[in-house]
């Protein structure tokens, strides 16, 4: 039990201060924390678009929170705005629309849709035209700053610079469905640096639109089962067939323990390791031996200075597709060995679904509730387990247990895989 | 507190360029390039002025991706763009020795600077003939979609899968990062690699992007802002007394960026040193940038000599920033420094992502020849320079936000005292 600001390797100690959510199941850190407890479901058929024609009509679409026209970056925007806020106001740092470290923003990249698509397509100028020569000339014709401000790729990570005046060049990144994860990462990271004291780490994803949904259509990676939405997601159980898209956001603060300390910040959890290793083998899958997600989790491990006795529970990728959790459960089967027989495994897409960009910094926000509160949120849906994942995977009932250290599991397409591990302070 | 950013400390490993990956619209590899660019003669840009007209564009020389790609099962599951920096990051690691070295692709970490990947535009320009006028074309697009879409294409879409591509063609296995954003992705992927190489984050990094000028949805989306340049090609410097405008020009450029640690271990010899990379943002309220600019050189100032000081701009030629940049570079004679500056875009234009890596690949290339480049155009703003270049400032100004400088030096000069 070190009080040292040093960790074993004699890096600058990373702590969360502050921590702010909003997903399918509500917003704050209360009403998701009452909801994930309760074993909720935020999924439901998709109303912000006709679904007809779609083979799936299911999502976990946030959008009680808007009575804007819908425009993707925009909404992701918002989202990010809403849980950062949270997340600053618990913090108690800087001063208002000044934040002192930098900002890293794991987001979907900024694209136009069929909406804006259109809108430019019905000018008059190029009406003679056809394609895109017809929406270049509308471009140039009128008057779509607006747009221009929105579709930059690095719009997201943009405006939230300006909303909290985080400090240099914002980070906007992807990892896929790691993302949320590699931003907790590339901010631990800069203070491990001694670059900045804190770091606002945000995932944000609020950009479920019909072509989505066709793409991961395409892919066969969602889940089809229209007619009982909240039962659709389903990690780790037999019936499994996809998982199902989300939106949401989280934000973490990061600050140096030593910063922390002086001014007296509430110290939420610690960031104790961050393990990273892309995979050869294939854009969806991973290697068959999981050799590239064990080696993910081995190094977070190391980088934490801890053994698998350390890990009290995992906080799992767990999207619900038949590959992820059989893969998942490979790779930590080989990483934990026996321990894993006692080591508690819970997704919380059964409940929120994927929130993609944001997921890992969602379920980042999670296992830090989960440790603050010694409670772990069940993996619902579990009617029956696939007999193949021998893991204990909190099945539908929260469960109350002494919790110091989650682990938290990321895997996104491409084959870029993180694994994050907290623990409470101190240690 | 100061700007963010990566300078150079004497207490901190030396991070080395000992790989260059490169191909642009005046040609592939190193070699190609200085025979155009230093020759004697102003380099002749390659335009392309019917692709995207009314837009003059700098379009890609062809290369031959099976080279790198040999696989057709992957080649199917690229578009151009990922053709592109699949293949140049294969340059990439060929040239510093990585390839076919499992042990050290498994320790090679990688940034991307990625922008938006392909849309298949013939698609996009059916469905939306189809659509156009109807009022509720929901069930419609879904049905278009549905039958239009194919999976490759989404993969191809995905900023990420660069990386992606780059791990399951060449087996680069650490770390892998996406950073988005136009010309600040490429500055902060470098930025990020090299402070973490300073810091024992990583000893080997792969680092850089690709940007093609020839898509029809890019020249949309830089026209939703009028930032396009229209007409016949003209030096970025003579743009200054117009309304301005870019030129988009196309590129695939990869880095590797080794500690010198770790590169003399395994008898590398570098291109060049990086010295320092330091950014900032502002809203680009009229003087901002080139405020920002000062004070970022001031970081920098350190490590730069008085005398003459070659300077490598990738002025993107949008005004206000066009006249502001003018002004800094000009500007740098009250500081007791003579800029010798050549305007990177006439020639190549502006490469958004890969705009920042191509400048480094270029001052490496300068560097690593003993000279630095011919005068790029005749506004008499671009002075000789006949000396060997020790320092080479690489200025990179985003076209909508973001402030960049760098510093490349010849590695067998030491570093200033005095941080």
């Amino acid at each position: 039990m070190s009080q040292s600001a040093r960790d074993h390797l004699g890096r600058p100690i990373v702590v969360v201060t502050g921590i702010g959510i909003v997903t399918s199941l509500g917003q704050g850190k209360e009403e998701n924390w009452r909801n994930l407890t309760a074993g909720k479901s935020g999924i439901r058929r998709i109303s912000r678009f006709p679904t007809e024609g779609l083979r799936t009509q299911i999502a976990g679409i946030v959008d009680w929170n808007s009575d804007e026209r819908y425009c993707a970056p925009r909404h992701s925007i918002n989202l990010a705005k809403q849980s950062a806020s949270e997340a600053i106001e618990q913090a108690a740092i800087g001063s208002p629309g000044s934040f002192p470290g930098p900002l890293f923003v794991a987001n979907s990249p900024a694209e136009t849709n069929w909406d804006q698509r259109m809108t430019v397509y019905g000018d008059e100028a190029g009406k003679n035209l056809r394609g895109y020569e017809r929406l270049v000339k509308n471009a140039a014709a009128g008057d779509y700053s607006r747009y221009f401000r929105l579709f930059q790729f690095a719009s997201i990570a943009d405006n939230l610079a300006d909303e909290f005046g985080t400090r240099g060049q914002p980070v906007s990144l992807t990892t896929a469905c790691a993302s949320g994860a590699t931003s907790v990462q590339l901010g631990t990271e800069a203070i491990r640096r001694g670059e900045t004291d804190a770091a606002l780490c945000i995932g944000t994803d609020g950009e479920i639109c019909e072509e989505m949904v066709v793409r991961f259509n395409l892919l066969s990676a969602l889940s089809t089962q229209n007619d009982d939405p909240q039962g659709a997601s389903k990690p780790f159980s037999k019936s499994r067939d996809g998982f199902v898209m989300a939106e949401g956001s989280a934000t973490l603060v990061l600050e140096s323990y030593a910063a922390a300390r002086a001014r007296g910040a509430r110290i939420l959890g610690v960031v104790r390791g961050a393990g990273e290793r892309a995979d050869t083998f294939h854009r969806t899958r991973s290697k068959p031996d999981g050799s590239a997600i064990i080696d993910c989790i081995t190094r977070a491990m190391a980088d934490a200075g801890m053994t698998p006795e350390d890990i009290d529970c995992i906080n799992a990728h767990g999207t619900s597709t038949p590959e992820n959790d059989k893969m998942e459960y490979l790779a930590l089967a080989a990483a934990l060995g026996e321990e894993l027989a006692n080591t508690p495994i819970s997704s919380n897409k059964s409940m929120i679904g994927h929130t993609l960009s944001a997921a890992g910094a969602i379920e980042a926000a999670i296992s830090l509730m989960t440790i603050g509160a010694g409670v772990i949120p069940p993996t619902i849906n579990c009617i029956e387990q696939d007999p193949n994942i021998l893991m204990d995977v909190v099945p539908n009932e929260k469960r109350v247990q002494d919790i110091n250290t989650v682990m938290s599991n990321s895997f996104g397409f491409g084959g870029q895989n993180v694994c994050l591990i907290f623990s409470a302070e101190p240690y | 507190m100061p700007p963010l950013g990566d300078s150079m400390s004497n207490k901190q490993s030396e991070v080395w360029i000992t790989g260059i990956g490169l191909v642009s619209s005046l040609g592939e590899g190193l070699d190609d390039h200085w025979s155009q660019m230093a020759s004697g003669k102003t380099p002749a840009p390659s335009v392309d002025t019917e692709d995207q007209a009314p837009y003059p564009v700098h379009p890609i020389v062809d290369f031959d991706f099976a080279a790198q790609i040999p696989k057709r099962s992957d080649q199917r599951q690229m578009g151009k763009w990922q053709h592109l920096g699949t293949y140049a990051a294969g340059l990439a690691l060929d040239d510093a020795g990585i390839s076919n070295n499992p042990d050290l692709l498994a320790a090679t970490n990688m940034i991307v600077a990625a922008g938006g990947g392909e849309r298949d535009l013939e698609v996009d320009a059916d469905i939306m003939e189809k659509i156009a006028g109807v009022d509720e074309y929901g069930p419609i697009l879904n049905e278009a979609l549905n039958t239009e879409l194919r999976p490759t294409l989404f993969l191809a879409q995905l900023s990420n899968l660069m990386a992606g591509n780059i791990s399951i063609v060449h087996g680069v296995t650490d770390s892998s990062r996406t950073f988005m954003g136009e010309e600040s992705a490429g500055v902060t992927a470098l930025q990020t690699a090299a402070a973490q190489i300073r810091h024992g984050q990583g000893d080997i990094f792969l680092v850089g992007g690709a940007y093609i000028a020839e898509r029809a949805d890019m020249t949309m989306l830089m026209e939703f802002g009028h930032t396009l340049w229209q007409g016949e090609h003209d030096s970025v410097w003579s743009r200054k007394d117009t309304d301005g405008g870019m030129i988009m020009g196309s590129a695939g450029v990869f880095l590797i960026l080794e500690s010198r640690q770790h590169a003399e271990s395994r008898g590398v010899k570098p291109y060049a040193r990086v010295d320092g990379i330091v950014s900032d943002r502002c809203t680009r309220q009229p003087g901002a940038a080139r405020e920002v600019a000062d004070k970022l050189f001031d970081q920098l100032n350190s490590q730069i000599p008085g005398g003459t000081l070659p300077v490598l701009s990738g002025c993107c030629g949008v005004q206000p920033q066009l006249v502001e940049e003018y002004e800094f570079l000009a500007n740098l004679r009250e500081r007791g420094i003579e800029p010798a500056v050549r305007g990177l875009t006439t020639i190549l234009g502006n490469t958004l992502e890969a705009q920042l890596p191509l400048s480094f690949a270029l001052a490496s290339l300068a560097i690593s020849r003993g000279r630095f480049f011919d005068p790029f155009d005749k506004t008499g703003f671009e002075t000789a320079f006949s000396g060997i270049p020790e320092h080479i400032l690489l200025s990179t100004w985003g076209h909508w936000r973001g402030e960049c400088l760098a510093l490349i030096g010849k590695p067998d000069v030491p570093l200033r005292e005095g941080e």
